[in-house]
């Protein structure tokens, strides 16, 4: 291997294997991916893909059977390295329930700050900006527990924003939220992504959240399946039925009117963008 | 006896009297008749919920009445009754199995009930076939080792083996991948072709609910902001213009179409219509 690889993500040859009493399950095999700072990765995946064992081993918290992840050239088996490794990585995972611990939610988000020894002025900064980001200001004194499903992901998202990461992953973020919230949430990762240039790894079973990466990645039975643009991946519908997941209805309309010659734009992301579009051509 | 369930002038409040006061529901008038399905739709914390909770008396009106089954649902003495008649499936209702095997799991409703082993028994496999499980491989097996989408099957068959009149799913699909949802689809499908029993499915997911239901109800924020059939509420303009973005990507295209003032040629009633529609609409445009 060469050097210490900055600015990105490294997975080398990665299998992971989950061992039971009398059996073995192969989670993940073979998998060389890199991810550079400032992307926005979706990666897609039906249950069992392998999806959230990638998520865990990300961030150190499951180690590759064999393989190596490096993070910012970090190697997440590391035990000297693994306390910046987290600092660098942030995780949301998709009940957030199970991430929130304080009983305000200003102090849920001064949590990661404060361990990180920052003085009171710069965690005081950091609280308002997550805030802001999430746009939750008006809920800083309240209890995150009594929030809404959408607010208390919200709240999660700020608390891990707070540590400055230089990349998000989310593994499931909107599968308790209503379309309205889950709608929220996606458009806040996009900001986050194109505004501030943290990194965004969206997980999902659901094609429809990952229409805003700009590289989306397929993940079956613990191999990749598939790799491109949103665009690109969708059009091939024969493959992803194999696999027994369905396009988004945008993809298969944009390839019904791109067959008859007329060429559609790749920034659309929405149906009624696209009849917009077509009334004006 | 054809309404099923009939409310009127429900209001539900919580902690009444409290700094916690909180009214959940407000004015809520409807009328479901036998074998129909609803759709219950509506966002965090409209009262969803609370309304299904009050259908099987586990909450009482703070105002109005419920009647289910033509049973008044405020009246202790006849709860347990009610409970016969109404099944409710709460949501993620697999995190509530217990049973060490399929079987007791399945039959710890109908046992309770009072029936005798046989008929036990064959309420079981049947309840477990109308979820689209083989009853023979699977009654011995523990419940922990199988997938979360097994597992919430098997926790709705739990319910039906009460055999309810009605039949009450509390966010069904949620937490399901594509395939699982799409089976949860076909379970409620069978269901409603057998025509007596009626179903209602609370949902925060529109596109579900479409393709599935008889009638609609939206809540928001504790009114009901529509209440009638499917047909009727893709008329609906100004309902729609709210929840577009929720609808079928077919009536997507439909909706968005006719808010530019398009007229659409013909009924659209999937999307390979819906894409020929858009290419008639580009080459009529060229032509001009």
């Amino acid at each position: 291997m060469s050097g210490r690889a900055e600015n990105m993500i490294q997975l080398i040859d990665v299998s992971k294997e989950y061992k039971m009493a009398d059996s073995c399950r192969v989670a993940l095999q073979h998998i060389n991916l890199t991810i550079s700072e400032g992307e926005y990765i979706g990666i897609l995946g039906l249950n069992q893909s392998g999806k959230s064992t990638l998520a865990r081993l990300l961030n150190g918290l499951l180690k590759p059977t064999t393989g190596q992840v490096l993070i910012n050239g970090m190697a997440t088996d590391s035990p000297q390295e693994i306390r910046q490794i987290r600092q660098l990585l942030g995780m949301v995972f998709q009940n957030p329930d199970n991430q929130l611990i304080c009983p305000v939610v200003e102090e849920e988000i001064a949590f990661g700050p404060e361990n990180l020894g920052l003085p009171p002025e710069e965690v005081n900064k950091r609280v308002d900006w997550a805030l802001e980001l999430v746009g939750m200001q008006e809920m800083r004194y309240h209890a995150p527990h009594l929030l809404s499903g959408g607010q208390k992901q919200k709240v999660a998202l700020a608390s891990v924003l707070a540590m400055q990461p230089r990349y998000l992953v989310l593994d499931e973020p909107t599968s308790m939220l209503d379309p309205l919230s889950r709608r929220e949430i996606l458009e806040h990762l996009c900001r986050i992504n194109q505004e501030n240039h943290i990194t965004i790894i969206l997980i999902s079973h659901h094609p429809e959240d990952l229409l805003d990466a700009k590289r989306l990645i397929l993940l079956h039975e613990g191999s990749i399946y598939m790799q491109g643009t949103p665009k690109e991946v969708f059009k091939d519908m024969e493959k992803l039925k194999a696999i027994g997941l369905k396009r988004p209805g945008l993809y298969q309309l944009i390839q019904q009117v791109e067959e008859e010659g007329y060429r559609i734009d790749d920034n659309i992301k929405t149906i009624p963008q696209l009849v917009e579009m077509i009334c004006r051509i | 006896m054809s309404n099923i369930i009939d409310i009127k002038d429900l209001s539900y409040v919580y902690l009444p009297g409290t700094p916690y006061e909180q009214q959940a529901l407000k004015d809520i008038n409807m009328v479901l008749n036998q074998g129909e399905l609803l759709g219950l739709f509506g966002g965090n914390g409209s009262g969803k919920s609370t309304l299904a909770k009050l259908l099987n008396g586990l909450l009482y009106p703070s105002r109005g009445k419920v009647r289910v089954c033509g049973i008044d649902t405020s009246i202790k003495e006849l709860r347990n009754e009610l409970w016969k008649k109404v099944g409710l499936v709460f949501q993620y209702p697999e995190q509530q199995i217990f049973e060490a095997n399929i079987y007791d799991e399945v039959a710890y409703g109908p046992r309770n009930l009072g029936l005798k082993e046989a008929e036990v028994k064959s309420r079981v496999y049947q309840a477990l076939e109308k979820v689209g499980l083989l009853p023979e491989t699977l009654v011995n097996l523990s419940p922990v080792k199988l997938s979360g989408g097994v597992r919430r099957r098997i926790a709705i068959a739990g319910v039906l083996a009460l055999e309810p009149e009605i039949l009450i799913l509390d966010e069904p699909m949620a937490g399901l991948d594509p395939l699982g949802q799409e089976l949860m689809l076909d379970i409620i499908k069978k269901r409603q072709e057998m025509g007596t029993q009626s179903t209602i499915i609370i949902s925060h997911n529109l596109k579900d609910i479409i393709a599935l239901a008889d009638k609609i109800a939206i809540l928001e924020k504790g009114s009901l902001l529509f209440y009638g059939e499917v047909a009727e509420l893709l008329e609906n303009i100004d309902i729609l213009s709210r929840f577009h973005l929720e609808l079928p990507d077919y009536l997507q295209v439909v909706y968005a179409l006719k808010a530019r003032g398009k007229r659409t040629n013909r009924d659209i009633s999937n999307l390979d219509e819906a894409g020929l529609e858009l290419i008639q609409i580009i080459s009529s445009q060229k032509g001009n």
